[in-house]
């Protein structure tokens, strides 16, 4: 008989492991906790402590737990730590991923980087000082950030002389602020980390607690998953390295099979899943699920580019360029309406602006105020209405997380995050002008052919971008030729625009456009037959006011086809 | 998904990302075991191909069987490879008799930033994780350097919902750190999963074995009887020694790794 032993896998045992963020006002420990429960587990690497001991002999300082994260020269100087870090632990339920988030609210940025990568979050609250404003900022940005399972630590015990009253008096205005949030408190627990009471042992001065230890406090939290949403994919790229053509991208909710109807948006385009591709074919699968990266290979070719969003075809994300959020602001230079910015939402950026701000947030009471000389400034929360120059796929943040949520730039930098409460759905319309509220369709650069085999005139499908002002156009396609100076005036939108040198030099609303003797189109692409402001005005009313009855004459006293356009003979169909 | 293959699909969308929004990208490759792993994350993430060079900052005194390894690898794979040394400072003389810090400071982070500007790299692919030390363990995935190559790691940016910093000035460039999330074990546990050819090395040799890997007058072997992948992670488990106690410039000053890697050392 052979050996079949050796052939196995040692260890097939597959361990959770769950993202855990700590939290809280500056200086209320939570370094010292983290420190304390790698310390005590076991967990830290004698390097490690032995740097600590190093350092703490060559100041003469106390032996320092938090030293253990605060790994910068700058953090240890003045005992505060300035950057998030990631230590791994593990109990015997499973690992953990521990993360330490600063809590001077200098550094929030900071915190909310670390906090945001968290599955749980605890808040950790001094027992002396109850709760600060950084720890119910903290506990609104985890709100906002989507964590819902949050555990309360009532740190520095023995500050108190383990008082029971004390403690649950904290407990009891924390859980409430975080009703108030919408967020129900998993666990609560009193502990010293400092005399190491109540991390792995249960304490005896907190007996009256009854309550878990910080480890089995960390035991207690669910481990959540996106597996059962309706299936998201942001799209990361399109590969063709050799004759496969590849989606790429990672699973952000839902599951995906081969086989599988999907919908790419914005455009909506449906089409099937005919293979999930890996390098070894050891690695190619039928099925795949949320967290996932793949590569996804569908059974037409669009044109398909980084941002859209593949979903299951039944239930495709929003298709919007405004929308309300929730958002906080780490900008130095406060946040102004109007202003553009770049907006990341998944693989998605476009550029976006904010048309009104609704109200701030007050981080300590959740009150709606009034925003102040109508600015978000740095560390605020607010509601405010967003603008985007072209419609994205999105989703509510409520529905689905990694969709309904964004970031925006300002000069290479991160200047705020957000949250998606609400969205105008404009669905397929596509629009082709924009310029601050003004939008409209324009056909003008659609290709016309002759199909021979059907004797009928198509159109070919194409991706169609949108314009803005100083954007160049494409002044000559296969089936149209239009002058570098002219004017385009879209009736169903009310909307003229003015290219002048191939540059969209205005888009303006209808009814302030004055003919100037540039050659004219309407929305399709068809030549305008006016020659005066006195012809333009007939032409804008008679156009204006199309009926059943009157729109062939009127149309063809005023558009002319062939003026600008001609209809080549398409060659894929033709057959003799 | 197990957490191996949540540690796989993440740097896996890490790479992409970098491959989508960063110009000229390069994998600095050790020979070690990140990096290898790296190198087999990328043919993942591509499927089969390896859309940048590779990169070996070489100090010229890195342990002999590294370059043979580099080189065999470098023919089997097909590898694009980009040898750079610091040719100046070698010629006068330069080792870690100067003092340990002042020669990585010249033959790595002076090598490597010397050959970022030449090749004008927007984006250098680096195996760096949170583990090994606490300067890395404060990092970004994608952390920005500046036109002098150094890293203001006071200042560092939200990295938030998978989020990068893809926008910053002419000149900078990105260190995109695809295994950050990972912990030593886990390097040696999807070696062991997904059969991962690396150099020999790390298996014992009379009783002894090197755990990290580096230049041959400042690395150290550990004691240790773990001569293939599955003895290694078992010996691990029960360790609790660092896994750069081997690396002397570590140990050269409390604050070693994060005054170097302020200047640019990876």
């Amino acid at each position: 008989m052979t050996n079949k032993a050796q052939y196995m896998t040692p260890e097939v045992k597959v361990r959770e492991r769950l993202k855990l963020v700590f939290t809280g006002h500056v200086d209320h420990g939570k370094s010292t906790v983290i420190g304390r429960l790698l310390y005590d587990t076991n967990s830290l690497n004698r390097g490690i402590i032995d740097k600590v001991k190093k350092i703490s002999a060559e100041t003469g300082q106390p032996f320092e737990f938090a030293f253990l994260l605060d790994a910068f020269e700058e953090e240890q100087k003045q005992g505060i730590t300035i950057d998030t870090t990631q230590l791994q632990f593990k109990t015997e339920k499973r690992d953990y991923v521990i993360i330490d988030a600063p809590g001077h609210k200098e550094f929030l940025k900071n915190m909310i980087s670390g906090a945001a990568d968290a599955e749980a979050a605890f808040l950790v609250i001094d027992a002396a000082r109850g709760l600060e404003e950084q720890s119910r900022r903290h506990a609104h940005m985890l709100a906002l950030l989507g964590l819902n399972q949050i555990g309360v630590i009532v740190n520095k015990m023995d500050l108190v002389q383990y008082d029971r009253m004390t403690y649950e008096k904290i407990v009891a205005e924390i859980s409430q602020f975080l009703a108030n949030l919408g967020l129900e408190t998993s666990v609560c627990l009193p502990l010293s980390a400092l005399s190491g009471q109540n991390i792995v042992e249960p304490s005896p001065e907190l007996a009256w607690s009854n309550g878990p230890t910080l480890i089995e406090a960390l035991d207690s939290l669910a481990k959540g998953t996106e597996d059962d949403l309706s299936f998201r994919l942001p799209l990361q790229d399109v590969y063709k390295f050799d004759d496969r053509r590849i989606l790429v991208g990672r699973i952000e909710a839902g599951s995906i099979k081969i086989g599988d109807r999907v919908a790419l948006s914005p455009g909506r385009k449906v089409t099937t899943v005919t293979k999930l591709a890996a390098w070894l074919a050891r690695d190619e699968k039928t099925r795949a699920h949320a967290g996932e990266s793949v590569g996804l290979m569908v059974s037409d070719e669009f044109f398909n580019r980084r941002g859209e969003v593949v979903s299951s075809a039944e239930k495709p994300p929003l298709v919007s360029q405004r929308f309300k959020a929730s958002i906080f602001w780490m900008g130095r230079s406060p946040l102004i309406p109007g202003h553009h910015y770049k907006l990341k939402l998944a693989t998605s950026e476009t550029e976006a602006w904010v048309s009104e701000i609704i109200h701030l947030i007050d981080s300590a009471t959740l009150d709606a105020l009034p925003p102040t000389n109508n600015r978000v400034g740095f560390n605020e929360v607010a509601l405010v209405e967003m603008n985007l120059s072209k419609p994205i796929a999105l989703d509510l943040f409520s529905s689905h997380k990694a969709t309904g949520r964004f970031v925006l730039i300002s000069s290479f930098d991160v200047v705020g995050g957000g949250i998606i409460t609400w969205a105008e759905d404009t669905g397929d319309v596509k629009y082709g002008f924009i310029h601050g509220q003004l939008k409209a369709r324009c056909e003008v650069f659609e290709e016309y052919y002759y199909n021979a085999d059907e004797m009928a005139v198509n159109k070919i499908a194409q991706e169609k971008p949108l314009y803005t002002i100083g954007d160049l156009v494409p002044l000559t396609g296969q089936s149209y030729v239009y002058p570098e100076f002219f004017d385009i005036v879209i009736f169903r939108d009310l909307v003229a625009v003015k290219i002048r040198a191939g540059q969209v030099a205005d888009i303006l609303p209808l009814s302030d456009y004055a003919f100037q003797g540039w050659p004219l189109v309407n929305g399709r692409g068809f030549g305008v037959m006016v020659r005066s402001q006195d012809d333009w005005l007939r032409a804008k009313a008679d156009l204006a006011t199309l009926t059943s009855e009157n729109q062939t004459a009127r149309v063809q006293r005023w558009l002319d086809f062939n003026t600008y356009r001609h209809i080549p003979i398409g060659v894929h169909d033709y057959s003799i | 998904m197990d957490h191996i293959q949540s540690l796989e699909a993440y740097s896996i969308f890490i790479l992409r990302e970098a491959k989508s929004r960063l110009g000229r990208l390069g994998l600095l490759w050790s020979i070690g075991k990140d990096s290898t792993v790296l190198l087999w994350l990328a043919k993942k993430a591509f499927f089969g191909h390896c859309p940048f060079p590779f990169i070996h900052v070489d100090t010229g005194y890195k342990i002999p069987e590294m370059i043979s390894y580099r080189d065999k690898v470098v023919k089997e794979l097909g590898l694009e490879l980009i040898v750079h040394q610091n040719k100046e400072a070698l010629a006068d003389g330069m080792g870690p008799d100067k003092g340990r810090l002042v020669c990585c400071q010249a033959l790595k982070t002076g090598a490597l930033n010397d050959m970022t500007r030449t090749y004008g790299f927007d984006g250098l692919i680096v195996g760096v994780r949170r583990d090994e030390e606490g300067s890395r363990s404060k990092e970004r995935v994608f952390s920005e350097r500046n036109q002098s190559d150094e890293w203001d790691y006071t200042n560092q940016p939200p990295e938030l919902w998978g989020q990068f910093k893809t926008d910053f000035p002419k000149g900078h460039h990105i260190r995109v750190h695809p295994l950050l999330q990972w912990n030593e074990i886990d390097i040696w546990r999807y070696i062991e999963a997904e059969n991962i050819p690396v150099i020999d090395l790390y298996f014992t040799k009379n009783g002894r074995r090197f755990r990290s890997l580096g230049c041959a007058p400042c690395t150290g072997r550990i004691k240790s009887e773990a001569s293939n992948v599955s003895e290694i992670i078992e010996e691990l488990k029960n360790t609790n020694t660092g896994e750069r106690d081997g690396r002397a410039q570590d140990q050269a000053d409390p604050y070693a790794m994060q005054k170097l890697r302020k200047d640019g050392y990876m």
